[in-house]
């Protein structure tokens, strides 16, 4: 709540309605490309355009008799919750190092922690692939894996990290007092603190290691993951087939991410409401 | 009082560590060492040569893709904070806070779905049959080639960090003091001026690092250039993947990467200087 007796010197209905406006506009022009995937997956025509066709389930059914798109299902699924899980807890080990330690070279620590998202994936693709071909793990689900925990992880460290900044600093050292070793400590006090944040970290990686195609494109070789497969569809005859693989993967993405949402401010509100309110 | 050194810190600091020293930053080195490497018959041979780098800076197209790729990301850079800006101010300024946790919510659902089927879902509205020209036809114009366009290029730069960007104004422009506008409004200082004066000053930091992103995401993108702007102009990622994936020119590709982690390197430390110009801390 802003203090709106002294703004409304300059308030004005017709500038606010227009900024409103605009807002619509924005979600508008972010949210058209996703609604006509989800609208055209369901639609008859090869070549899709208004008017519409006839409601059909054909590209579902082209998809669904696509082996190598089952392959490329398989192979994002078990890269997903592989890379989930080592991000996680590389994540995890990152953000508690950050969060209790003070050491020299820290800067450097965290640098190399979090910079990885910055670097154009394209970069990331050619250096991976150039280098897991040299040590010889390249074209295979392992390193696509590889080169997506050196993405995902940065996500899961930021998660946990603000998670631990919510804990209250003397609890720790509160376990530790009362007898509890660092590592009782660590598994009765922090981990379940950071529970949610933990579980939260897990789907967004996975989500994210999901949708990935451009590190996952230069590293495969030929085990595609299904966004490599997207591209592939891209690459060759376009098919509202990529609709269809869209809209399943748009729903299991955010079947993930409202799962790791409700974790992260569910819980975080019942433990600290007052944190919430940081206006 | 505490040893600085222990299993147990070890245990938790070590994993992500040698993680990112083993395929992030070695990676990365060994793109520099692949520079130098040369290709006879098809084949990558471990020297020091630095045929790869003359060659390549040698070549016009090559300088033509560099200026065509800074000019593009640059432009999507300006012209994606030009159009965000708005649109955070208003969530910042104008909408109730659960309104704004809901505009937030949902500017971060696009980062979760796939941006190859979202730029696919753009050539389904610029195609010369597309949604956009059967709606323009309806009032009896176009229709106009719109797909394979700088115009189309732009969309997709806007699709990638748009959202990004909205997201990261939104956060600088929330912690603003209040009272500043306040002051501002009392000493009967014009909105528009307010925005100018007060306001986009105080969450410069926030709007250059949001337009840093956009560079950089704009400057790596190979998907828009290709699927929406037809190849055209060859952009420095379209030369990375047709010289990876078309032949063993390794090295020329990694001669290109290195050349464009440098540029970025060089922005974005303009920027964040530009960013804390005259904040001392």
């Amino acid at each position: 709540m802003s203090g709106s007796g002294a703004e409304s010197i300059n308030r004005s209905r017709g500038v606010d309605w227009a900024l409103k406006g605009y807002i619509l506009l924005a979600y508008l022009f972010v949210f058209a490309p996703i609604a006509a995937s989800f609208v055209f997956s369901f639609n008859s025509d090869r070549f899709p355009s208004i008017p519409l066709g006839s409601f059909s389930l054909e590209w579902y059914e082209a998809v669904a008799a696509d082996p190598l798109v089952w392959q490329g299902l398989r192979n994002t699924l078990v890269v997903g919750v592989v890379v989930g899980v080592i991000s996680t807890l590389l994540g995890f080990g990152a953000a508690y190092t950050d969060y209790r330690y003070k050491f020299a070279g820290k800067q450097v620590y965290l640098a190399l922690a979090l910079l990885p998202p910055t670097i154009p994936v394209i970069i990331l693709g050619l250096a991976m692939l150039a280098y897991l071909s040299r040590i010889n793990l390249s074209g295979n689900a392992l390193s696509v894996i590889i080169a997506h925990v050196v993405v995902c992880a940065p996500f899961a460290m930021a998660i946990i990290r603000l998670r631990l900044s919510q804990m209250d600093p003397a609890l720790e050292p509160a376990a530790w007092n009362l007898g509890a070793s660092e590592w009782k400590t660590m598994r009765h006090v922090i981990v379940p603190f950071t529970k949610p944040a933990i579980l939260g970290a897990l789907f967004i990686t996975m989500a994210v290691s999901f949708d990935e195609f451009a590190v996952a494109w230069f590293v495969s070789g030929l085990n595609e993951t299904l966004p490599v497969k997207v591209l592939g569809f891209l690459q060759g005859q376009v098919s509202p087939r990529i609709n269809a693989i869209g809209t399943f993967v748009f729903v299991l993405s955010m079947t993930l991410v409202i799962l790791a949402q409700l974790l992260l401010s569910g819980k975080g509100a019942n433990d600290r409401a007052p944190a919430d309110d940081k206006e | 009082m505490r040893r600085p050194v222990s299993l147990y810190g070890l245990t938790f600091s070590l994993p992500l560590l040698i993680w990112q020293l083993l395929f992030f930053v070695f990676p990365l080195l060994f793109l520099v060492a692949l520079s130098f490497w040369t290709v006879k018959n098809f084949v990558m041979s471990p020297d020091f040569d630095t045929v790869n780098w003359t060659t390549m800076y040698g070549r016009a197209v090559f300088w033509q893709a560099y200026g065509a790729t800074f000019a593009l990301a640059a432009g999507a850079a300006a012209l994606t904070s030009i159009l965000a800006f708005p649109c955070a101010y208003a969530i910042a300024f104008k909408l109730s806070d659960t309104a704004r946790r809901w505009a937030v919510f949902l500017m971060v659902i696009p980062f979760f779905t796939s941006y190859l089927v979202r730029v696919y879902s753009w050539q389904i509205f610029l195609s010369d049959n597309g949604i956009i020209n059967v709606m323009l036809g309806w009032i009896g114009l176009g229709p106009y080639p719109l797909l394979n366009t700088v115009g189309a290029t732009m969309v997709g730069y806007l699709t990638l960090s748009f959202p990004l960007v909205v997201l990261l104004q939104l956060f600088s422009l929330v912690f603003i003091d209040r009272t500043l506008i306040e002051a501002a409004h009392n000493m009967r200082c014009g909105r528009v001026r307010t925005v100018f004066e007060v306001v986009i000053p105080s969450a410069r930091v926030g709007l250059v690092i949001a337009a840093l992103f956009a560079f950089i995401l704009s400057f790596g993108d190979f998907v828009s250039p290709i699927y929406l702007g037809g190849g055209d102009p060859t952009t420095l990622s379209i030369l990375i993947t047709d010289t990876t994936k078309s032949g063993q020119q390794w090295p020329r590709a990694a001669v290109i990467a290195l050349t464009m982690i440098g540029t970025l390197m060089v922005v974005a430390f303009a920027a964040v200087q530009f960013a804390y110009k005259g904040k001392t801390k």
